[in-house]
Parts: C-alpha cells; structure tokens; sequence
C-alpha cells in the first residue's frame, strides 16, 4: 500500500487545519463567541451544522488515497512491488468495495437484471435475446420472487446494527455533553439517521445495487458519495482562493484610497463586465490543452483529473471576487474614518498593525457570510459547468457529471431516472443545509438583524 | 390658574412596561397641555420623555406595553379609539415633530409635494388651492421665497430650512396639539435659536398647546411656560418656568441648570509659554470633476488660521458645524495634510512631517474624539485599548508594568481597575470617554485635542467628564485644544477662546474678553443664541 497525497488531498486537510485554527482563534472573543452561541442555541443550526459535518466528514475519508501493492506477476522476479493504477480511499474502503461491483450497464435500483436486453446463449446453446442477471446483485437469492422479503429482513437486520452503533456514538456524546444547554438532541437525531443510514447502504450495498447503475456499469450510490468531495471540495476551495483576493484587494483599496483604489476599481469593474461562464469556459479549455500537451506532468490518471479539477477550483476563484471585494472595500472606507482607526493613526501605529488590529477584525462578519452563501452558489456552478462540458474530469465522480449523464437518460424510454435522482437528492440535502446555515449566521453576525434584536 | 385656560390634551397616570421582563418604563406621567402654552419634557436619555409622548400618541414598538392611564385630546380618550380613528387623530388633532428632519423627508419628492400631500390626505382642499395653501404654509415657518421652495428637494435646503418644512407639515392640518421631539438638536446654534423662535411664535398666533421634549436646559429657559423634569420614568418635579429656574426644589433639577453657563466665572490667564503655534495654517480640500477627475477648486475648510496654545492651557475652538474646527485638529494631530502655513511644536516645526518623523510627537500630542462608541475597536478589551499606545509608540515598559499602569490610569479616571478585562459594548457613553481619556493619557502627552468630547453626552454625566478633564490638566499640566460647538462649557474650562467661521478665525482672544464683550458680529450671533439662565 503507498499512500497518495494529491494535490486537492494536501489543499483539504490544510483548509481543515486552518479552519480549526480560526474557530479556536475566533473562541477567544467574547462577542463572537456570543454570536456562534446565538447560531448553535437554535435546533435548525444545530441540525444543519451537522448535516454540513457529515458531508465534510465524507469529503475528508474520501480524501485519504492511496494506492493498493499489486501482487507480482507470476513468473517475474523481482524485488520491486507494483502498485495500482486505481487510486483508492478510505471511504472505498468503509464502503466494502461497492465502486468495484461493476454491472456491464444501467439496471434499475433493486433490480437484479440488467436494463437492456443483450444476445445470450441459453442453457441448450440457442442464441437468445433477454435481460442478462446482473453480475453483484441478487446472487445469493435462489428464486427471484425472494427479493423483496430478503431485502426486508436484510434492512431490519441492518437498521438494528445501525441503531447500535447510533446508540453507542450518540452515548459518548451524551456522557460528554449533558450539561450543555445547546439542543444537542437536534444533532443527535441526524447522527442516528445518519448512522443508520449508512450502515443500512454499506450492508445492503453487498447484495443489490441500491440506486441502480449508471451507462457504464457504476453503482449511483458510490457514483453520488464520490459527488460529495468533490462538491465540499470545490464550494470551499474556490471560495478560499477567491477569498485572500477579495480580503486583500478589498481591504487595501478601502484604506489606502487614492491610486490603489482606482486600480482595484478598475480590475473588478473590468472583471465583472466579462460574461463570468465564458471567461471560465475558455480558461479551463486553455488549461485542459496544456494538461494534454504535458502528459509526463501525471504518473497516474487520477492526477490529471485533480490538476483539472484544482484549475476549476482557481479560476471559479479567481474570477468571483468581485462582489466580496466591493463589500469589503465600502466597510473598509466606513471603517477608516471611525474614531479608533483615528485614535490608532494619532498613537502612531503602524498601517499593517492598524490593518490587522482594527480593520480586518471588523470586516470578519462579511467574509464569514459571504463565505458560507458563496459555498453552496459554487456547488451549484459545478453542475451548470459540467453541464456545458467544461467541468470536471468526467472520471473524478460529480454531481454536475451525473445531471450532465442524466441529459439523455431522461429521453429514453423507459426512462433511467435514477442517476438524477441520486445526484439531486446529495447535492439538494447539502445546497439546502448550507443554505440554512447561512442565513443563521448571517442572522447572527449582521450588525443591522442584531440592532433589530436589541431595539424589540 | 384662570378658567378661560382651554386644556388640550391631558395625560393621566400614564403607564408602561417592557412586554418582555413587565420592566417598568413609565411610572405614572400625568401632565395637562393648554392652548398657547408650551410645556416643556425634560430629562437625560433613557428617562422616558420620548417613550411617553410615542406611548400617549400610541406608536410605541411592539417591545414595550401601555399597562395604564388615559390620554385625553378634548373629551376624547385616545386609548379607547379604533386604531383607524387614531390615524385621523394624528396629523388632525396631533402633530408630531422629530429631531432628524433629513431623515424624516422623503428625498425623491420635491418639499412642496410631500406637505400637499399631507394636505390632500386630510383636507377636503383640490388642485391649485393646495398649492396656494402649501406656500402661505411654507410663508409662515419663515422658509424665504417659499414659492419656489415649493420645487425644491430636501437635500437642496439646510438643515434649519428642513425643520421648518416639517413643521409646516405639522402644521398643514390645523392641529390642536402639536408634540416637539427635541426639534432642534441636530442643528447649529444660531439655526436652534430661529426654529424656537418660530415655534414660539406658532404657539402664540395659532393658539396651539405644544410639548416640548428635549435634554437642554437652555432651550427650556428660553422656549417654555411650563416644566416638567423626568427621572427613570416618572416626573419629579413640574413647575412654572421662572419659579423652577429660580428654585428647583430636587437636588437633580439642580444639577441640571447647573450645567448651564455661568458667565461670571472664568479660568484665570496664567502667563504663557506657548507650547503649540499655528501660523497661517491652510487645509485644503480638491474639487475633483470631469472624467478625468481633474482637479478644479479646493474647499477651503481651514484658510488661514494662527493661533498659540500655552502650557497648561485650555484653548476652546468654538464654531458651529462646517467651520472647520475639526479639520484643523486632525491637521495638528497630521491625520490631515496642510496647504500652507507651519505647526510648530515646542518650537520645532511639525506641519509637514511624514508618518515616521511624526512617530515622536505622537506621544506628546493625542486626542479625544466626539463618539465614545466608535472610538473604540469592538473586538479589543479595554485593556489592550489603553495599551495600544504604549505598545506601538514604544514606551519601553514589560507587560507586568504595562498592566500597573493601566490599572493607575482606569483609578485614575475613577474607573475600577478590573475593567480592563471587559470589552467596550458593556460601558454607557460617560465610562467610555473616560477610557478614552485614560487612552490619551497612557503615553502621557503635553496636549491634548478634545474632538467635541461631551457633545454625545448627557449633560450631568458631561459637567463630570468636563470636571475630570480639568483635574488632569491641574495634575499633569496638560494643555488643551477644545473644540466645541457648546459655547455654555466654555466659561468653565477655557483660557483662551477662537471663533471659527468658514475656516477662518474670525476672533480670539481670553474667554472672558470673548464672552463678555464680544466684537465680531459672528461671535455676538453666537453668544447671543446660547440659553442662558439670568433672561
């Protein structure tokens, strides 16, 4: 086994670091810490918060790689070992192997033949035409009309293991967090269907093909789980590559005023009058052209796929921070003529000082808002881009590749109908978690819903 | 009291409460507003005298309740309308003003439109009549060539003429009361003084019965019949005016005339040693227009001003909004680049220093601003505020005598020493312009520019404040540069006083010289607007 680090793998546990960092740093300030309370007392932040951390927790065991020792072939000597081509994670791991049942095409979720007919050869050695039984569903099933009983005592016997192990973590938090006057029940509850959830897909998974398989043979569900990293990954890589931009730019242009200014003015009133989806289109194709000139860059596939996938995360970065810097710089123009900057001018404290005692402290509360409402628009711009074929590498899973897939599955007839579903149901629950979450912590942290609070 | 006296509104008993925690707000406010007479409200904030004239008018926000009393207009109990009825209440019978007319006036409609509006709500007038009745209106408030004010926006007249608009709104519909809500404290002096004229005059010539609600003992002695002092929700004291101003019977109504000016008393003029010298100091700011943005004129917001601050001395800038007052302090504080003429210090000249050689002088001038709440960063504890200073002018201290020193300086301005560990939202105004002094006086300056430091103040907590200053200034021998739009705290505090007016100094001179025989028509205006107790 040979541990892979790529690139987004490095980018991803690096943001999680700083992340904790930052809470632990914000943790320190009274106010703030008041104002996370506000957004953990309510039993909705509570609830999304978690749903968050799920997919994060997902993102992140999806992103420990590594290659599989292959074992020498026979006849052949040697000291060396070889290593798969196929990079896998701990999430494949956890998931026993359900990206490796791979059925020839599409079958329907619970099926346990395929979707279309192929020529066979019966018992007899007659050349027939029929639905071929799939290759990992349903085999153990002697008689086809047992499906549906097995699958119910599988389930009870499952959602049992599951309700086990529920009660166990959710134990180990009671016993920690008892006395918290937070609505960790709230939480709790999403961690038990959570839980159950999970060990229910992992075992059923085994037998029968949940969400059915995709044009190429794939199980939906691993298909969508896979979605999940890339989705996490691209909401909050973008965002903190936009981010330093914005702050930096933003912040200097506000205070500095004069030549600065109009130079920032400048750039982000030329960015912003490019049409964005074009600008992106042509800058991935640029970078695509210049992956497949330079193959030797990449030892494997998958790392061709990341560099693409991180070009995206970049240029969707860097060519959204306009809004964010325009915020910015008008707090900052507001901020710099309050009488504490003034005061800090006349003790003679220096401009990075000033800058990063007293403005940027106090422009936090817009980078936090627009940093969670950016996140789920990026998840969201995935999809369109995949859609229009710019996206990311059609190997890397994504939820945009799926809708993009979905495309002409819809127009068949029967219609295939579970790939979409799969991809929207993933990408739904986080769009909408993230999308609550924000509004309570914009609730929470906008000066203006926090002087409505305190004049009731 | 004769009986022809026509009693307009009474409020009886009245009560409220906080909806939340049953906090009682109002204790029982009972006074009688009569035809031609204006009663006047007055207290610090957070006394309730606003509350009671929203609650008595029903426009109180949903946060507080009316748990009692009656308001009575004519024979007509308020609390027992219909909420339509009340509507027609309002504007009719009772008009309102509020302190902001900028933010009260809608900025898209034309002046004249927004009071023909009013007429046309609650009149039965039509068309052309409207019109001819807004500018008789607009003729009577005293607004100049009211016909074509008539097409004039709000933010193309000023603020007094503003004020003036909004009373003839108030106006429009023939009130019987009419509810002043500290009318004149957004403007200057001079303006303060017209509006009150005029809304002593309306009381007189359209018989109508007004309360008066404001925070100012001038505006009282000059404007009102009657008084009434409010104290936490209840009123402690109700008199006629001349009796009240001749003998309070509370010690709190006391304390209140108190902080008017005494024009007896001045700071004697020690012999000086100047310490700071301006000759001719000019800022300037550019017009800028065009694409290009080329620049095509300045503002001359200081144009030419000299003057000499003594050690241990107290020179008050005295000028009305606009003048330039405080330009010419962030100039001396180098936050603001001079067009010309020289600041020198000690001697040794300052004006045209970069932010590096400024570094020294840092320390020996600071200053004060005017908004205790946005001078200090929210995110940073009292502590690190007071030390800031220290810190970046590098007075060489450890962090365990950095932390001494702090304690000392919070004692020092009767503060106790734990609040350092507190962050500045916990503190009312008062406590935190003490934190702000106690900042400036970290790096143990030889002046200090007071920006309006009790202007946001409420006028017992600022004879405090003033109070403080003036012992530091005695301990430390600091000398002042006070810059102020109050001429009634100079006679107390200052040495030396300067009038601005358009940038320019248009008279100094030793503060008794100033107020007592004042030779620049400017400062006479001034002076003469300024409330005083002995009529």
């Amino acid at each position: 086994m040979k541990p892979i680090l790529l690139w987004s793998d490095a980018l991803i546990f690096l943001l999680v670091i700083a992340l904790c960092l930052f809470f632990y740093r914000l943790r320190r300030d009274p106010q703030t810490r008041e104002r996370w309370g506000e957004v953990f007392s309510s039993r909705l932040g509570m609830v999304t918060f978690t749903v968050i951390l799920v997919y994060v927790g997902v993102a992140l065991l999806d992103s420990l790689h590594f290659r599989r020792a292959l074992e020498a072939p026979e006849g052949l000597e040697t000291e060396e070992i070889f290593y798969d081509n196929k990079v896998t994670s701990v999430l494949d791991v956890m998931l026993l192997g359900m990206g490796d049942r791979f059925e020839r095409t599409y079958s329907a979720p619970f099926a346990l033949k395929s979707f279309e007919k192929k020529n066979m050869k019966d018992e007899q050695g007659n050349a027939i035409r029929d639905f071929p039984p799939l290759e990992h569903a349903g085999r153990h099933l002697e008689d086809p009309a047992e499906r549906w009983p097995d699958v119910a005592a599988r389930s009870l016997t499952a959602l049992l293991w599951g309700v086990l192990a529920a009660a166990v973590i959710i134990g180990l938090q009671w016993l920690a967090l008892r006395r918290s006057t937070n609505p960790w029940y709230a939480s709790w509850g999403v961690q038990a269907v959570v839980i159950c959830l999970f060990v229910w897909m992992v075992n059923i998974s085994r037998y029968y093909h949940i969400l059915g398989t995709d044009l190429g043979g794939t199980d939906v569900m691993y298909q969508s789980l896979k979605g999940v990293r890339t989705g996490v990954l691209l909401g909050t890589l973008s965002t903190l590559i936009m981010l330093p931009i914005a702050v930096t730019l933003g912040v200097m242009a506000g205070y500095f005023k004069g030549w600065v200014d109009d130079v920032v003015q400048y750039l982000y009133t030329t960015l912003s009058s490019i049409p964005g989806i074009l600008l992106i289109a042509a800058s991935v194709l640029l970078f695509q052209v210049y992956i497949d000139l330079n193959p030797d860059f990449f030892s494997i596939g998958m790392e061709k796929a990341d560099a693409r996938f991180i070009a995206l995360c970049f240029i969707l970065g860097v060519t959204s921070w306009s809004t964010l810097c325009r915020l910015i710089r008008a707090e900052t123009l507001k901020i710099s003529q309050l009488g504490y900057v003034q005061a800090a001018h006349a003790f003679g404290v220096s401009h990075s000082r000033i800058l990063g005692r007293h403005v940027l402290p106090n422009v936090v509360h817009i980078i936090l808002i627009t940093f969670v409402l950016d996140f789920s628009a990026l998840v969201l711009a995935e999809a369109v881009l995949s859609y229009i074929g710019v996206g990311i590498d059609p190997s890397m899973g994504s939820w945009g590749n799926m809708i993009n897939g979905a495309r002409s599955e819809l127009s068949r007839e029967p219609t295939v109908w579970w790939t979409l579903t799969g991809a929207f149901f993933f990408m739904f629950a986080l769009v909408l978690a993230a999308n609550l979450f924000s509004d309570l912590v914009r609730d929470a942290f906008d000066p203006r819903t926090s002087m409505r609070r305190s004049e009731a | 009291m004769s009986a022809s006296v026509e009693i307009r509104m009474r409020v009886k008993d009245l009560r409220v409460e906080l909806a939340e925690n049953g906090e009682e707000i109002l204790k029982g406010v009972s006074f009688e507003l009569q035809a031609g007479k204006i009663f006047a409200l007055v207290g610090e904030s957070g006394s309730g005298k606003s509350v009671t004239s929203l609650a008595a008018m029903r426009l109180l926000p949903e946060a507080l309740v009316i748990t009692g009393g009656a308001v009575h207009v004519g024979k007509q109990d308020l609390f027992d309308l219909s909420e339509s009825r009340m509507q027609t209440v309002r504007g009719r019978r009772v008009a309102m003003i509020f302190q902001n007319a900028m933010t009260a006036l809608n900025p898209v409609q034309t002046v004249g439109q927004q009071v023909a509006e009013t007429l046309e709500l609650h009149t039965t007038l039509k068309g052309k009549t409207i019109r001819q009745r807004v500018v008789q209106l607009f003729a009577e408030v005293g607004i100049p060539d009211p016909e074509s004010r008539f097409e004039f926006y709000p933010h193309q007249l000023s603020g007094g003429q503003q004020q003036r608009v909004m009373i003839a709104m108030a106006l429009a519909c023939e009130p019987d009361v009419l509810i002043a809500d500290e009318p004149t404290t957004a403007l200057d002096v001079t303006i303060q003084e017209q509006v009150l004229d005029l809304i002593r005059e309306l009381t007189q010539s359209r018989e109508l019965a007004v309360l008066l609600i404001t925070h100012d003992m001038g505006v009282v002695r000059n404007t009102a019949d009657e008084v009434a002092v409010m104290y936490r929700g209840e009123i402690i004291e109700k008199a006629p005016v001349d009796e009240f101003f001749h003998n309070p019977k509370e010690a709190y109504s006391r304390r209140l005339i108190d902080a008017l000016p005494d024009l007896t008393r001045f700071q004697s003029v020690a012999v000086e040693q100047p310490l700071l010298q301006l000759d001719d100091v000019k800022v300037h700011f550019p017009i800028r227009k065009g694409v290009l943005q080329r620049v095509v004129d300045y503002t001359r917001a200081v144009d030419g001003v000299s003057l000499s601050i003594g050690r241990g001395e107290t020179y008050a800038l005295v000028g009305e909004s606009g003048s330039g007052k405080s330009t010419l302090g962030r100039a001396i504080l180098n936050l603001e680049e001079i067009a010309g003429g020289e600041i020198s210090f000690k001697g040794k000249p300052i004006g045209s220093l970069s932010r590096r050689a400024m570094l020294p002088y840092r320390k020996e001038i600071q200053v004060i601003f005017q908004n205790p709440y946005s001078s200090m960063n929210p995110r940073m504890s009292v502590g690190e505020i007071i030390a800031e200073g220290m810190i970046s002018l590098g007075l060489g201290l450890t962090a365990g005598e950095r932390e001494e020193r702090i304690g000392q300086l919070l004692e020092r301005v009767q503060l106790p020493r734990e609040y350092s560990q507190r962050y500045p939202h916990e503190f009312s105004g008062g406590q935190l312009q003490r934190i702000a002094i106690a900042r400036a006086l970290a790096v143990e300056p030889e002046l200090i520019i007071c920006d309006e430091p009790t202007s946001a103040l409420d006028v017992s907590i600022r004879a405090e404040v003033l109070e403080l200053l003036q012992e530091l200034q005695r301990e430390f021998g600091v000398s002042y540069l006070f810059i102020t739009h109050d001429l009634s705290i100079v006679p107390s505090l200052a040495h030396h006083v300067g009038v601005m007016q358009l940038g320019k100094l248009v008279e100094q001179g030793s503060a008794e010289q100033i107020l007592t025989a004042p030779k620049h028509p400017y400062t006479q205006a001034l002076l003469n607007s300024v409330p005083r107790i002995d009529p």
